[in-house]
């Protein structure tokens, strides 16, 4: 069982900015193993799997495929070679049909038209022979994330995968759809096939996988049986220290009410159902409030409502004692708002702009950093390099554009603002999303920190276990609705949760209520 | 004198007008919906129907073969299309300006070529070029008042009619139309299949400036039989109005031009009565404007947020 199918050997890869992604990286996977490839945010993973599967192309090193070299200079010579990547971002075009997208760049014909027919039939052999459940002839716009992951997943394996990379496929799912995507992942290594797992939750790589490497600053450093490991092994190898996987906060010690939402109802922009249905709650100074709940359940729509984003709701949201719906953002954010975006690539950061551009964008007006009619850069130079030692952001300088970061390193950026604004409120919207377990570790410690300076803070995680441990207290949401409230956070076991998110247990209107400020 | 104007406009002679000036704006709406759908749309239409109305007067002209007059127009036209395709998908150019500079390019260029030729800077009635013909539809021509309407159009009057439907048929039929969609949608999910980008790009492109050049030999070899200084007049731009209020589907297209069409009837019509021109001729660029404005407020259907915002921000080229 035991046979390489694959090895990448002496693999360096220098972008063209001068950065070493890859340093004579050795990496290797056995035919039907599912391997984890772990490692910190920017650590050269994604940069790895993007040549072998053809997309950046090596500057030293070779690719052995059965034991024969092979050049693989596009992605249609993977393709053909056997290897399927699923992108860290979906690949799918929305708008057309799962045939369609399934069938794309390899049309089946019939008298020079294009047969639909065919494409739904190679759509559901596909999907019968590899026990996936998948409608042929629905929009992939109308899809959940895991459906359109198992999509994904589908095209590779329709073009002939054998060896499927997936690059961070879990980051986006929920609990339910993460265990569906590990049992239909388990029946293809069972088939035969080779998994490639890339992935920031250990705990996901303990349950999966069966061997684990381990990348540190563009170099492997080791290869392991993952039952002779535990997750505290990964990480300290990981970050080349020991990551505390707990948080310690003491008691919180709630003051004034900074948040105060009553009654809120908003209607979904894209059906005639309700994305929130009379959401009331509070959030004091002091206190951590999580939202537990599967994704798509009025989250998004509360966050953005509170932020001043979306202003299109009835009932009232107070920050402060301010109403938003009367205000700008940049009104609601002078009276102490500050807001992690859950999608940091459109509204938490400038792409192009630099890393001081970026931390400077919520300050530059006022007159702390004017000097006459103009910016006072020395000054802003100074704050820049103080928040990127501070708050331990990895790159060239500040004036590097903030798009060349990894993930972790953008969000580190984006918390460095948003948490050196002085604000009294929080709002965290899946603030560890996509990042390793050094960064996060120290994105939750700030969480805490700043809470017992007294700041409000509202915590939306699709992460139970990051929200169970670093609430206060805690709400369900559930369609559109708070399902549950928890006084007290430590309280709650996950099973209980689970329920409650799933919408098999509400509990009654007296017991929510408390979370509302009721006067 | 209303009375005038109402007979003439509920006349078998108006509405045949009114498709005989549609001809050139559907071509071009075609043009800009395929381009469109493959995430290639650009404002080169005008200097792209110039340039083939120019080419197909002076090939005709010189080779006294009407095909051959309209392959040059055709080449002409595709060739500012393929520039378009250079400098913004090769050399990575802002695609605005250089739809400006096409667009100036074609103005000066064939005024400038014409002037060569012709020893004339605005018409080129001096060069024997020839003309597509008008044919009779049998059967229809019999009919009473649809006969007139609908029988007796210029060849590529039928043409540009037909396709609508082979714009269909591509877009929504065939695998490249399916390539074209999914390029303009998601161009790194169709790199990822092993989509060549690029080249689907320049063939949308290629498909788009053969559609307008149509209309552009139509200008100078049906609707009129001379090439004349900028004779396009903005018709490059109210097709792609017209695409635009028709959402990029061929049907709705089809009749956002024939909307835009009877605009230019009308302005045609009215110029016959004493009613002060300029005002007349500004009714169908007032129309598109109309159109447009009722066409975005319909779509927009609350308040300008953020969210809605950021879906508008166009992706560029
Ligand atoms: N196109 C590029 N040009 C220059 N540098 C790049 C480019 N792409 C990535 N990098 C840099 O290379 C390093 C490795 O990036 P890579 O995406 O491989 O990291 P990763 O391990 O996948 O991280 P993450 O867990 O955040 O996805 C990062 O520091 C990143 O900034
Ligand atoms: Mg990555």
């Amino acid at each position: 069982m035991d046979t390489v199918v694959l090895s990448m050997e002496n693999i360096t890869k220098v972008y063209s900015n001068g950065f070493v992604a890859n340093k004579n990286v050795n990496f290797s996977v056995n035919e039907g193993e599912i391997h984890a490839l772990v490692g910190e945010n920017g650590a050269g993973k994604s940069t790895l799997m993007k040549v072998l599967f053809g997309v950046e192309k090596p500057d030293e090193g070779h690719i052995l495929l059965h034991g024969k070299e092979i050049h693989i200079d596009n992605p249609i010579v993977a393709i053909k070679s056997g290897i399927g990547m699923v992108h860290q971002h979906f690949m799918l075009v929305p708008s057309l049909t799962v045939a369609e997208n399934m069938v794309l760049g390899m049309e089946p014909k019939k008298k020079g038209l294009f047969s639909m027919e065919q494409a739904v039939k190679i759509t559901e052999e596909a999907a019968t022979k590899f026990h996936f459940q998948v409608d042929a002839t629905a929009r992939i716009e109308d899809l959940s994330v895991g459906k359109k992951q198992k999509i994904e997943i589908l095209k590779a394996l329709v073009r002939g995968a054998r060896i499927l990379i997936l690059d961070e496929p879990t980051a986006v799912l929920t609990p339910q759809e993460t265990k569906e995507l590990f049992v239909e992942l388990k029946n293809l290594r069972d088939e035969g096939l080779t998994v490639i797992f890339i992935s920031h939750k250990l705990n996901e790589v303990t349950e999966l996988c069966d061997r684990i490497t381990v990348m540190r600053a563009g170099r492997t450093i080791g290869v392991q049986e993952v039952r002779n490991v535990s997750e505290s092994d990964i990480s300290r190898k990981m970050i080349g220290r020991d990551v505390q996987l707990n948080i310690q906060k003491s008691r919180a010690k709630p003051g004034d009410i900074v948040l105060n939402v009553k009654n809120v109802t908003k209607y979904s922009r894209t059906s005639a159902k309700k994305a929130l249905d009379g959401i009331s709650l509070r959030v004091r100074r002091g206190e951590i409030l999580g939202i537990a709940g599967v994704e798509g359940n009025g989250q998004t729509e509360l966050s953005e409502s509170i932020t001043g984003m979306d202003k299109e709701f009835e009932g009232s949201i107070q920050i402060g004692g301010m109403d938003v719906k009367n205000h700008s953002i940049r009104q609601a954010r002078e009276h102490g708002l500050a807001h992690i975006s859950e999608d940091r690539i459109t509204y938490g950061i400038v792409g192009d702009g630099s890393i001081e551009e970026n931390i400077i964008s919520d300050r530059y007006y006022k007159p702390d950093f004017q000097k006459g009619p103009l910016l006072d850069l020395r000054k802003i130079d100074k704050l820049a390099d103080e928040l990127i030692g501070r708050f331990d952001i990895k790159c060239d300088g500040r004036d590097q554009p903030i798009k060349m970061l990894s993930g972790g390193n953008m969000q580190k950026v984006v918390v460095a603002r948003e948490f050196t604004s002085g604000s009294s409120l929080i709002v965290a919207n899946q603030p560890t999303r996509g990042i390793d377990v050094g960064a996060s570790e120290f994105i939750r410690n700030k969480l805490v920190e700043l809470r017992d300076q007294g700041a409000g803070v509202l915590l939306i995680s699709a992460d139970l276990n990051e929200v169970m441990e670093l609430s206060d207290s805690l709400i369900v949401m559930s369609d559109g609705k708070i399902a549950a409230y928890f006084e007290d956070a430590a309280a709650v076991s996950t099973d209980e949760l689970g329920e409650y998110m799933l919408g098999i247990r509400t509990m009654t209107p007296d017991k929510i209520r408390r979370v509302a400020d009721n006067d | 004198m209303n009375n005038n104007i109402l007979s003439a406009i509920f006349s078998a002679e108006f509405a045949y007008s009114v498709i005989r000036v549609t001809t050139p704006l559907l071509f071009c709406a075609l043009a800009a919906l395929v381009c469109n759908r493959g995430g290639v749309l650009n404002i080169a239409f005008e200097g792209c129907m110039l340039t083939a109305a120019f080419c197909g007067v002076v090939g005709s002209a010189y080779s006294q073969n009407l095909f051959v007059g309209l392959l040059a127009g055709l080449a002409g036209g595709i060739g500012i299309m393929m520039l378009m395709g250079y400098f913004n998908l090769i050399l990575n150019a802002n695609v605005v300006l250089t739809g400006i500079a096409l667009n100036t390019f074609a103005s000066g260029g064939t005024v400038f070529a014409l002037y060569i030729l012709c020893n004339d800077k605005g018409l080129s009635t001096s060069l024997q070029s020839l003309a597509f013909p008008n044919v009779n539809i049998p059967l229809i021509q019999d009919v009473p008042v649809l006969g007139k309407i609908l029988s007796g159009h210029n060849v590529l009057t039928y043409v540009s009619v037909l396709c609508v439907f082979l714009v269909y048929l591509l877009i929504f039929k065939t695998p490249l139309g399916l390539r074209i969609r999914a390029v303009g949608e998601n161009p790194s999910a169709a790199s990822s299949v092993g989509i060549n980008v690029t080249r689907t790009k320049f063939t949308t492109l290629f498909i788009g400036g053969l559609i307008a050049s149509l209309g552009g030999v139509y200008m100078s070899m049906g609707y009129l039989t001379w090439f004349g200084r900028d004779m396009v007049a903005g018709r490059g731009f109210i097709g792609i109005a017209a695409q635009n209020l028709g959402n990029a589907a061929p049907m709705a297209t089809f009749i956002a031009a024939l909307f835009f069409g009877f605009a230019n009837a009308l302005s045609n019509v009215l110029q016959t009565q004493n009613i002060p021109s300029e005002a007349v001729q500004a009714i169908p660029y007032v129309a598109t404007l109309i159109g447009l404005v009722a066409y975005s407020s319909s779509t927009r259907k609350k308040k300008t947020g953020i969210k809605q915002l950021k879906r508008r921000v166009p992706d560029g080229l």
